[in-house]
């Protein structure tokens, strides 16, 4: 599609994209840049050049963010939650996009609404239960946690890959004399294992990024995540920023290189979701 | 046998969010501190939150917060989807770099902006400062703390509405643009009645979830300021979470958390049925 003929608008559009190419990666810039820096060249000049690379930054913030620790911990609930979500959400996406139940109308609107619902509406009981039940600090409570607030965005997500599986494929199984757990499990799984893929990383990096629940939940040192030891790395030695942005870039670094080399998966999953429903 | 498939994810659906969210509901008729046995208040949170005036600093922030986000990052977002549509060569790389953002934790953008632009000491803020510009931390000011935190939000979401809106207005029909350009339509004239009405359904949807996401914030204003200075950007969701786990109030924080989902509700409602519709096809 072609909208406009003029040089002079398209110049325009350019210098404004770009313009705000540049105030999106400012701050990202700053991260890098700092992460190199000492403290004291920071406080100096933030847009500086570093003067000597710091490369020691980075193994301080490893050991006082205890990255060995909280990143493994991260991991661990990140693939928690990726299993689960992938397992349970398959499962109804498929009986949702086929109707197989009569209630699946009830189903999706129930699922709906509970997207929206507020963390906090939820949070308290749940967290004096847990902690009634000695389940805070557990990183696989904290998984279910997790699995329960983004299923139904993985349910919807998937339920997309579900409808584009043509009818036949399953009658013909069907026909074949397959139940219903061997036409899901051999039939239509297959088919949508790239939609399960992009919903595994999308839940990943959720997880991943997950700051409300885990801050309440995973309060003891060896449980915390990575995002809450970095937040706590970044009140302890707030005079640090070299440090700190060296722990912002360890923590973001994974991401970003996930985020690049799989960006249509990534913005598919996340803008998708939320549109297509 | 279907009905089995389901059980898994409204098993844990139930446990961990709808017999929470009834208990809690319930909750904010007692008094309970979280330990002991909770005491049977009636309304005395409710009217212990009438009078409160954190209560009704956090709402008004919550609706300004609304209002805000109803309007520039969706304005901004559809200008730019806009121009991508305009510029096409490059549209691609524009658009995951304006994502970016969103991929990146909340904590460790938050501090960036604290740290290394905001602050007086280590940020550009400081450098400017040094360079005899009167300018101040946001933050530190009751009078700018919430838009210095929706600034840093804005900063990280509108890239995302943009990637929507412009995934949108690929989708309008081609002929409608074609026989718009045949009788000669401007470049406004297409914008107001071709690729607008076209996305139409987009917007709203965005709208109604910038409405229900816009009563939940929390991150940046817990990280950035946590609801500071004196309280001037408290949101109901910080108020509600500092009620219950810095003064062990529980029931009042029941009590926010039930205006918070009241605030949601017509949202979600109007959220359900429009998503709703498209599930009946």
């Amino acid at each position: 599609m072609k909208l406009i003929e003029s040089r002079a608008t398209l110049v325009l559009t350019y210098a404004a994209l770009v313009f705000l190419l540049l105030v999106t990666l400012f701050p990202l810039a700053l991260l890098l840049l700092n992460a190199l820096k000492p403290s004291a060249q920071i406080v100096a000049n933030p847009l500086a050049w570093p003067e000597a690379f710091r490369w020691d930054n980075f193994t301080r913030a490893w050991s006082d963010a205890r990255f060995g620790r909280t990143m493994l911990n991260s991991a661990t609930l990140a693939g928690l939650t990726i299993v689960l979500v992938c397992a349970t959400s398959s499962l109804t996406a498929y009986v949702l996009a086929r109707r197989k139940i009569r209630s699946w109308k009830i189903l999706t609107f129930y699922l709906l609404g509970t997207t929206t619902a507020p963390i906090q509406l939820f949070l308290f009981p749940l967290y004096f239960g847990f902690a009634r039940l000695g389940l805070v600090n557990s990183v696989v409570a904290v998984s279910f946690v997790y699995t329960a607030l983004w299923s139904p965005f993985a349910v919807m997500l998937l339920r997309t890959y579900f409808l584009a599986v043509p009818k036949e494929l399953e009658e013909a199984a069907l026909i074949d004399g397959a139940t219903p757990w061997q036409v899901f499990t051999r039939v239509m799984l297959p088919i949508v294992s790239p939609g399960i893929l992009t919903v595994a990383l999308i839940i990943g990096l959720y997880s991943w990024n997950e700051f409300l629940i885990a801050l309440t939940f995973l309060q003891r040192a060896d449980s915390n995540t990575a995002v809450v030891s970095f937040l706590l790395l970044s009140g302890q030695y707030s005079s640090d920023w070299g440090e700190i942005m060296a722990a912002a870039l360890l923590l973001t670094l994974p991401v970003i290189v996930l985020f690049i080399l799989l960006q249509r998966r990534f913005i598919e999953g996340m803008a998708g979701g939320s549109v297509k429903g | 046998m279907h009905r089995l498939f389901v059980l898994p994810t409204i098993l844990i659906n139930a446990v961990i969010i709808v017999i929470p969210a009834l208990f809690t509901v319930a909750l904010a008729f007692f008094r309970w501190d979280g330990i002991s046995a909770p005491v049977f208040v009636g309304m005395a949170n409710f009217h212990a939150l009438w009078g409160d005036r954190v209560f009704w600093t956090a709402l008004g922030n919550n609706i300004i917060w609304t209002a805000l986000f109803l309007t520039v990052p969706i304005g901004i977002g559809l200008v730019v989807a806009t121009m991508l549509l305009v510029a096409r060569r490059g549209a691609m790389f524009f658009q995951v770099i304006y994502f970016l953002p969103m991929v990146i934790a909340t904590v460790v953008l938050a501090r960036v902006w604290q740290g290394m632009i905001y602050s007086p000491i280590s940020g550009v803020n400081g450098m400017l400062q040094r360079m005899g510009f009167p300018t101040l931390d946001p933050l530190t000011q009751p009078s700018t703390a919430l838009y210095g935190i929706a600034t840093v939000d804005l900063w990280h979401w509108w890239g995302f509405l943009c990637v929507i809106f412009f995934a949108a207005l690929r989708q309008v029909p081609q002929e409608q643009i074609e026989s718009a350009r045949i009788e000669g339509a401007s470049f406004w004239q297409m914008m107001r009645y071709v690729l607008l009405p076209g996305i139409r359904p987009t917007i709203t949807l965005m709208m109604i979830m910038t409405v229900i996401w816009s009563f939940l914030v929390f991150d940046f204003v817990y990280i950035l300021t946590q609801g500071g200075p004196a309280f001037s950007s408290e949101v109901l969701s910080t108020l509600a979470y500092r009620s219950a786990f810095y003064d062990l109030a529980v029931g009042k924080a029941a009590a926010v958390a039930v205006v918070i989902s009241v605030f949601g509700l017509a949202a979600t409602a109007f959220y359900i049925r429009v998503q709703g519709r498209e599930f009946e096809q």
